[in-house]
């Protein structure tokens, strides 16, 4: 656990820590980025090694989403270096400077790393089977019957086996948010990001969502996840980091920093949070 | 309470003449409508049947007549490839006018206001006339370098070009703002999912939002082509070919302007009545994923 607000503090801290572990699979140091006149991420880190469960936690605007989106390009930092896998994503490193790449060659990159949106973002003009199928056949080459047969294994994974010819529309959002996951699965990617992935469903539909995670997690799958449910980042996840104002303010296992946690912000975000009964009893 | 109740719906369901019925009020003002519409009607067939100026008999000897078919034949071509030219252009303007770029939103900008901005008469006839202003076309280095390619402007602008440089570019611009709008009624989410999926920007174009636009481009883009197949007549100007000068022609002949100009106007209206059949079926393609019953968590 670290409680160094300094961004450079941070900074040396975590390569001190990266040199006594192996590489960890997500590095992400010193990430700066501004939107308009905003300092929105300022100067973070945050790190995760293969089969980790990381949790990012913390009140709406803390920049929970923008830390993620940067990790797979979506967005880009103005400073800072995200690695995944030992690669730098969205620059590459020319004469000595980090040069950033091309909308094509960032493509490229996000082809490893799935990826599940707050409101699904399933293509509502596609069958759930075309949503799955689309992207393996094209990016990776893979034949149809080839694809078929893995969406067939995902969709059966997920629970929805007999949706592969329905449009997204005619689901519900819960079963939107699986074939969401199904989706990105099915490009084997070697992590997995969620952005706030139960916030637009009701609890009901909630915990059939959860459900898959958690079972992903049990696969030994790398999962940076967005979630304001304290309970299950409780129970899924191995590290917890808690945003605000644009900085990690606390990080360690979820156990410690969920239970026990150090750092006054996060002692009122956690209450404010979780003082749901029958959310806890779950 | 409860079994007070029960009763209560066993007795509706078992028995439907015991619920009051409702019966809609009577519609006196309907009655009058229908007596002043049928009044008009009988009054345009009356004319039709018996006016002697209608000539049906010279509509009939014209209306296959082998000038006019080549008319419909011109006009029908023009529209096909003004509408092809104005869509290219249209998808152009559109993706850098959204670009980001601010050269390209520049350009984009510029290009709509100026050809929006000018009637399409005017532009029709300066592109006839280009001649008057560039004697030779020539591509090469402008400002004295050497040239490529050139050729007289009186050969190359005859009036089917002229035609379409005036109705393919107006057209472009006027497609531009459609495209424009059907791309931004695409939720942002869906490109962020087509590239977070690995997808290149230009599949995530035509493959993810495109399509999703079309739903929102074909009605308005359907009334662009039914509105040009009519505005071709515009070309007549120049001398083109197509259905209205070739009724011009004829009229200017024999002096019968009235039926034949019966003759364009039954043309164009089963011209318009096809396209509008065929943008029922275009409809209906791209509105796949969105029909039929919402059986929402079944």
């Amino acid at each position: 656990m670290r409680h160094e607000q300094h961004p450079l503090n941070e900074y040396r801290a975590s390569t001190m820590t990266a040199a006594k572990t192996d590489e960890p699979l997500v590095r992400c140091e010193n990430i700066w980025k501004t939107r308009g006149r905003n300092l929105v991420l300022k100067g973070v880190n945050l790190q995760a090694r293969k089969g980790e469960v990381v949790c990012l936690l913390g009140p709406s605007g803390a920049g929970k989403s923008t830390l993620l989106r940067c990790i797979n390009a979506i967005e880009l930092a103005d400073r800072g270096l995200v690695h995944v896998d030992g690669v730098p994503i969205g620059c590459a490193l020319r004469n000595g400077s980090h040069v950033r790449l091309t909308e094509s060659q960032l493509s490229r990159q996000r082809a490893d790393i799935g990826m599940v949106f707050q409101n699904f973002n399933l293509f509502p003009h596609m069958s759930v089977l075309s949503n799955i199928i689309d992207a393996p056949m094209r990016i990776r080459r893979e034949t149809r019957a080839a694809a078929t047969h893995r969406a067939h294994e995902l969709l059966r994974k997920v629970g929805l086996l007999d949706k592969a010819g329905a449009y997204p529309r005619h689901l519900s959002g819960g079963q939107q948010q699986r074939i969401a996951i199904a989706r990105a699965l099915a490009m084997q990617p070697k992590l997995m990001l969620f952005d706030e992935p139960t916030s637009a469903l009701d609890p009901h539909l909630t915990d059939e969502v959860l459900d898959v995670i958690k079972g992903l997690a049990a696969t030994g799958m790398t999962m940076i996840i967005v979630t304001h449910e304290i309970q299950f980042a409780r129970d899924v996840a191995d590290t917890a980091a808690v945003m605000s104002d644009g900085a990690i303010i606390e990080m360690g296992p979820a156990r410690d920093v969920l239970s026990r946690p150090t750092d006054p912000r996060t002692k009122t975000f956690l209450a404010r949070s979780l003082p749901d009964p029958q959310r806890q009893a779950v | 309470m409860s079994a007070h109740l029960a009763l209560d719906t066993a007795e509706t369901s078992t028995d439907m003449s015991k619920a009051p019925e409702i019966i809609n009020p009577p519609r006196l003002g309907r009655w009058i409508g229908v007596i002043l519409v049928g009044t008009v009607m009988a009054w345009i067939v009356y004319q039709a049947l018996t006016n002697p100026g209608f000539q049906w008999d010279v509509v009939g000897r014209y209306l296959l007549d082998v000038g006019v078919l080549k008319g419909v034949a011109m006009t029908l071509q023009l529209t096909a490839i003004v509408m092809i030219v104005g869509l290219l252009i249209g998808i152009v303007v559109a993706v850098m006018r959204m670009s980001g770029d601010p050269l390209l939103i520049f350009c984009a900008h510029a290009f709509v206001w100026f050809f929006r901005g000018t009637p399409v008469l005017v532009q029709l006839v300066f592109w006839y006339n280009l001649a008057a202003l560039f004697p030779a076309i020539e591509i090469g280095i402008p400002f004295g370098g050497p040239k490529f390619f050139e050729i007289p402007a009186t050969v190359a602008i005859s009036s089917f070009t002229a035609a379409l440089l005036g109705l393919g570019l107006n057209e472009g611009a006027y497609m531009a703002e459609i495209i424009r709008a059907g791309l931004m009624s695409v939720d942002n989410g869906q490109s962020e999912a087509s590239k977070a999926l690995g997808h290149k920007p230009w599949h995530t174009f035509w493959v993810v939002v495109l399509p999703q636009a079309m739903k929102a481009i074909v009605p308005p883009t359907g009334n662009q082509v039914i509105g040009m197949l009519k505005y071709t007549s515009i070309a007549s100007v120049v001398a083109l070919y197509e259905l209205m000068h070739s009724v011009e022609l004829i009229y200017s002949r024999n002096f019968e302007i009235v039926p034949l100009l019966i003759v364009a106007a039954l043309w164009y209206l089963f011209l318009v009545s096809i396209l509008s059949v065929i943008q029922y079926f275009i409809e209906k393609h791209y509105s796949k994923g969105w029909q039929g019953q919402d059986d929402r968590g079944a």
